[in-house]
């Protein structure tokens, strides 16, 4: 299958990618991982082997710019009085609870579950984007989801 | 960036404009249907077919001082590598040397190409231009003075060589 412009790709997953980004990262730190999630496409995307399934590619592409960049402020040591539980995100929506509740999953739960309901992804692209089974993807997201639906209401 | 394009304004209606590192590779009429145009590009050229007007500019100046009356010869380098090397090549080439307001024959361009017997031929490497209005096929007429075809239809042609003060 050959490859569309890549025009076709950022027109059509741009926003979906920005939103994942913002849930994992807040919104600020999006904007900065947006770009190298698409500055990486742009390098690999002449190169790429199999053009099926581009969405789970590229979101795939910015869970990577997401670990690295956690990777590399793990490294940094900052002075806190307390180490925090999970990665803080600096986001400011109202109601943390289901936030914390999200960052307390372990990581691949937490990104099938952001990949299914923040990206929209369909099961079929979630497990490509976290190279796992379709199925394993559906049970990953709908036990989570059980989970949070608990601490929500 | 390996292909830029852009949408570009003109009196014939938007064209589809996009450049390699090379230069110009494609103008199109089909602006209706640009995703097909875009999609040759990846094809063709490198899938890395981003939209970007910047890289445009020099194209969409020259275009527009064209249409204006101020310009009559097009400084843009040409990326040739849409039309096949050999016969539609020259063709092409040999087209591209015809200036502007002039007008030239199926078979003035057959024997340039260095076919002085295949007019018909030369039609359909011209029908294929990648390039109208700055590999200018339009200025390409029958030797009866009938315009012979056009890619844009014969209506741009007749525009064009207007423009030129040709007809």
């Amino acid at each position: 299958m050959s490859q569309p412009p890549l025009q076709n790709l950022i027109d059509e997953h741009a926003d979906a990618v920005f939103r994942f980004l913002c849930a994992l990262a807040g919104r600020q730190r999006a904007e900065d991982l947006f770009k190298e999630t698409f500055l990486s496409a742009l390098r690999a995307y002449p190169r790429l082997k199999d053009a099926s399934n581009l969405r789970a590619w590229l979101f795939r592409i910015a869970q990577h710019k997401v670990i690295d960049e956690h990777r590399r402020n793990a490294r940094r040591p900052v002075p806190i009085a307390e180490l925090p539980e999970a990665p803080t995100c600096g986001r400011e929506e109202p109601d943390e609870s289901l936030w914390q509740a999200l960052d307390a999953l372990p990581a691949k739960q937490r990104l099938a579950v952001l990949h299914r309901f923040v990206g929209d992804l369909t099961y079929r692209d979630v497990a490509g984007a976290l190279g796992i089974s379709k199925e394993a993807a559906r049970r990953n997201v709908h036990k989570r989801i059980n989970k949070l639906r608990e601490v929500w209401s | 960036m390996d292909v830029s394009y852009a949408l570009v304004d003109s009196p014939l209606g938007a064209l589809v404009a996009a450049v390699t590192g090379r230069g110009l590779v494609r103008l199109s009429y089909s602006e209706a249907d640009s995703d097909a145009v875009l999609e040759e590009l990846a094809r063709r050229v490198s899938p890395r077919v981003l939209e970007d007007r910047a890289a445009l500019d020099d194209v969409m100046r020259e275009l527009d001082e064209y249409f204006t009356g101020r310009r009559h010869r097009f400084e843009l380098t040409i990326d040739w590598r849409l039309v096949p090397s050999g016969f539609a090549r020259r063709v092409l080439q040999a087209t591209k040397r015809v200036p502007f307001g002039r007008l030239t024959t199926y078979k003035d361009i057959a024997g340039k190409a260095g076919s002085p017997g295949a007019a018909r031929a030369v039609g359909n490497a011209l029908g294929a231009n990648p390039i109208p209005i700055v590999v200018p096929c339009h200025r390409v007429v029958h030797a009866d003075g009938s315009l012979g075809g056009y890619t844009g239809g014969l209506q741009r042609k007749r525009y064009l060589l207007r423009l030129e003060g040709a007809l």
